[in-house]
């Protein structure tokens, strides 16, 4: 399997009133066809990381890699007619909340379409259908609906599939979700991911997941990176995930509240200023 | 014995006329002295309301509420804010961004008249684990715990036999979270307390409840006690959906 | 105990004492503030402007009221005895300006001291109490909000007959409404929030959540509004002392310094312009000032 992503010390880092931090720090990983998930508390450095790849980070911070390859591009140097042909028909990230990342005073439907006519010149007609035919594969059951809506007039598991639909309609290689269900109800959570996993395996995308719910990540991923303070602290298959190595992970784990579980405490996670360095 | 809360056919609407939308339906549930009663379900199921209507942020459209065999008056007295506190989801927006965590605290022991605030104020801070350096803070200052800690004092520091508890670690990183938990379990224990407790998270509520109350838009779906939802004794077929979603994704 | 710097002393992360947290907020704040350099152009001409108000008596080289010999010395042009020159009565204009900042310091003092807390409480009663109280009190607003302000101050004027301190309250009144709507509209945004259902849940008053909790709040977008207000509350005094309604002469009212200065505009043009561009460099600087505040004391960015 070739890889699609290759990401050697990539390094963000942010100025402040004490000098400069590092939210990211020496991550290095490779991203074939598969599902990848980020998996990190808050300040952990997991959104950056996806940010640094794509070239979002904010004009404050400072990014800088040993490697950041995407199908044989060198993404340091790129310019921005490269990112161009990049950022929106080969590489793509959906946000957590919808109500901030689609235009509020434009139709769903025109978003999507846009998107669409941003590959290439398709015709009007032609965008009209294939956003409709995205909306239906993402079961969204009432497309036509959606399509004339403005993104308020829809709930939240709505919203983020008409943003699935509006970033997978230009059928990107890769797709970067950044804690897409945390913001969904558990049973639109697993509707939502049906939906990422069917779309992932059809197209053969790579697929970066982020999000702080590791065990969400680990039944849906098939590789885990656990991130703590802007590092890699462990790379596993998620099928291992209980036979976490890092004492870290091996916390977050433990940590979590079980239904099956005992009525005692809760093991909670010290943690050790080594994985600091 | 008669339980310490009493909700009767509870119902809670907002808006009137056409433009109404009623949040809670007809809710029925008892809670004893000492117990940790939990309502769960997802967002729009009236759970949250449920908690407001009790304490008097939200109005009661129908049915009662009685605290200690006694309804509760509208507007509420400050008996009853003696008995009855809550804590709140958002660690970020609960506490006044302007004011000192000792202004936090002070305030209740001012309006109800307490005479000894600096001993109270240092044994609050103590039984939530926050030193004596966290008292003159602001709230930015702090993380996420620790605000959710203060919240937790603030709540206690009127010594009420009652707390309400609104999705109070859903904003908390997972490690937070349990440490969170655990010092509210052992609070409970330790002051002999009454927990209402509401949580979208299935695991959180079967940890820290023997009973729950499983709710889906304003209605109650069922009741259950600890013992059957961990032997999967649901009767109902969305408190099946909610166990098999807790256990996460599966894929095809 | 003093190997403690002051600096380190207020920035300290456990503060021991309400004192010492609010100090360090202060100074954090202050330091922000200082890292502007416009902000603190801004700053700097309002502190020159309240220096030469309260030493205008030792700043000013000469009489403001009483001329020298009007045969001789009407109308100079500025020169290094008479910096911005003399006017038609033979009186330094460099004096007159340093005298008349008194009175500008004055009008901006008084109005933001009575319009403030007035648009303060209105504000936040309306936003804070909703239904009828917030109609009544809206309305009022509105009312006041109609009158272009220099018609209100004629109105005023012509019943109370012209001077500074009626002209000062005809300002007040006018300015209060912007203050209320915003403070209102702040209300309306801080009310659902947790911190005041905590407080309620607290047994708290209503008045003691209003002025304890809501005020707080929304004195930050006031004070920001004030300063920019200043600006315009020069302009509106100088214009009333251009119209004759404000200052009476022979008191050094900028405004007034104008009027009486059109006249020789053309071959005397510095008894017009150097009133002018005091009330130019003022404005600037109240209007610089403002903007600095508001970045620094933003209630949305709460850091």
């Amino acid at each position: 399997m070739t890889d699609l992503l290759q990401v050697a010390g990539l390094n963000v880092s942010f100025p402040s009133r004490d000098g400069p931090v590092r939210v990211v720090r020496d991550v290095t990983f490779n991203l074939g066809r598969e599902r990848l998930g980020i998996v990190g508390e808050s300040g952990s450095g997991k959104s950056q990381t996806g940010r640094a790849i794509l070239g979002l980070t904010p004009g404050s911070g400072t990014m800088t890699a040993d490697r950041l390859t995407f199908d044989g591009i060198d993404l340091r140097q790129a310019s921005v007619k490269t990112w161009r042909t990049l950022r929106g028909p080969r590489m793509s990230m959906i946000m957590q909340d919808p109500k901030y990342s689609l235009n509020p005073v434009m139709k769903v439907g025109l978003q999507i379409v846009e998107a669409y006519r941003r590959r290439g010149d398709a015709t009007r007609a032609d965008g009209r259908d294939r956003a409709i035919a995205m909306l239906e594969a993402v079961q969204i059951r009432d497309p036509e609906r959606v399509f004339r809506a403005y993104p308020h007039e829809l709930s939240g598991g709505m919203g983020q599939r008409a943003m699935i639909a509006m970033m997978l309609i230009a059928e990107p290689d890769l797709l970067i979700a950044d804690e897409v269900t945390s913001a969904l109800d558990v049973t639109v959570q697993l509707d939502v991911l049906r939906i990422l996993d069917d779309l992932v395996r059809d197209r053969g995308m790579g697929l970066i997941f982020i999000s702080h719910d590791l065990r969400l990540v680990s039944s849906f991923c098939d590789r885990v990176l656990v991130m703590y303070a802007g590092r890699v602290v462990e790379e596993i298959a998620a099928s291992d995930l209980h036979h976490a190595q890092h004492p870290y992970t091996q916390g977050l784990l433990n940590c979590l509240p079980q239904i099956d579980g005992a009525r005692g405490p809760l093991q909670t996670l010290t943690r050790d200023t080594a994985w600091l360095a | 014995m008669s339980a310490l809360i009493e909700v009767r056919n509870l119902a809670v609407t907002f808006g009137s006329g056409r433009s109404h939308v009623q949040a809670v339906r007809n809710v029925s549930f008892d809670v004893a002295q000492g117990q940790s009663f939990g309502l769960v379900g997802e967002s729009g199921s009236g759970k949250s309301t449920i908690l407001r209507a009790i304490c008097g942020l939200a109005p009661i459209s129908a049915g009662t509420v009685h605290i200690g065999g006694q309804p509760v008056r509208s507007p509420r007295d400050p008996a009853f804010y003696r008995q009855v506190q809550m804590v709140f989801q958002d660690p970020y927006g609960s506490i006044h961004p302007r004011h000192t965590i000792d202004r936090v605290l002070s305030e209740p022991l001012a309006i109800h008249g307490f005479k000894d605030a600096e001993a109270r104020i240092e044994k609050a801070l103590q039984d939530v684990g926050l030193g004596h350096g966290f008292r003159f803070r602001y709230p930015h200052q702090l993380s996420g715990g620790q605000r959710q800690r203060v919240a937790i004092a603030r709540a206690l520091i009127l010594e009420p036999q009652i707390l309400l508890l609104d999705e109070p670690t859903s904003a908390l990183d997972a490690s937070i979270q349990a440490e969170v938990l655990n010092l509210l379990d052992a609070l409970r224990v330790e002051k002999k307390l009454t927990y209402l407790l509401v949580s979208h998270d299935l695991a959180v509520v079967a940890h820290m409840c023997d009973q729950l109350l499983i709710m889906q838009y304003g209605t109650k779906v069922e009741e259950l006690t600890r013992d059957a939802l961990q032997r999967r004794a649901a009767t109902q077929r969305y408190t099946q959906q909610l166990l098999v979603a807790s256990e996460g994704f599966k894929g095809p | 105990m003093s190997d403690v710097s002051t600096r380190d002393w207020l920035l300290s992360d456990r503060p021991a004492s309400r004192r010492q947290a609010r100090l360090g907020q202060a100074y954090r704040t202050w330091s922000q503030l200082r890292r502007n350099k416009l902000a603190m152009v801004g700053l700097g001409i309002v502190v020159v402007l309240i220096v030469m108000a309260i030493f205008a008596n030792v700043i000013a080289p000469d009489d403001p009221i009483r001329g020298g010999d009007l045969r001789t010395m009407r109308l100079l042009p500025p020169s290094w005895s008479h910096l911005m020159g003399t006017d038609d009565q033979a009186r330094d204009i460099f004096s007159r300006i340093v005298h008349g900042s008194r009175l500008t310091l004055m009008v901006v003092a008084m109005v933001a001291v009575i319009a403030t807390p007035i648009g303060l409480a209105v504000g936040t009663t309306a936003g804070y109490f909703g239904g009828w109280v917030d109609v009544v009190l809206m309305r009022t607003t509105d009312i006041f909000l109609a009158f272009p302000r220099l018609i209100l101050a004629l109105a005023f004027v012509a019943a109370l007959g012209p001077g500074i301190e009626n002209a000062i309250i005809a300002i007040a009144i006018t300015s209060w409404p912007p203050y209320a709507r915003l403070a209102r509209a702040e209300t309306l945004q801080i009310r659902d929030a947790d911190y005041i259902a905590a407080i309620r849940l607290q047994g708290a008053g209503r008045a003691r959540i209003i002025w304890g909790h809501i005020v707080p709040l929304c004195l930050s977008s006031v004070i920001v509004r004030v300063t920019l207000d200043m600006a315009g509350i020069i302009l509106t005094a100088a214009g009333l002392g251009f119209l004759g309604l404000g200052a009476q002469p022979p008191q050094p009212e900028w405004g007034a310094m104008i009027a009486a200065g059109r006249r020789f505009m053309i071959d005397f043009w510095w008894v017009a312009t150097m009133p002018g561009i005091a009330i130019f460099v003022v404005s600037l600087g109240f209007n610089l000032l403002g903007d600095g505040l508001r970045d620094v004391l933003d209630p949305k960015g709460e850091t």
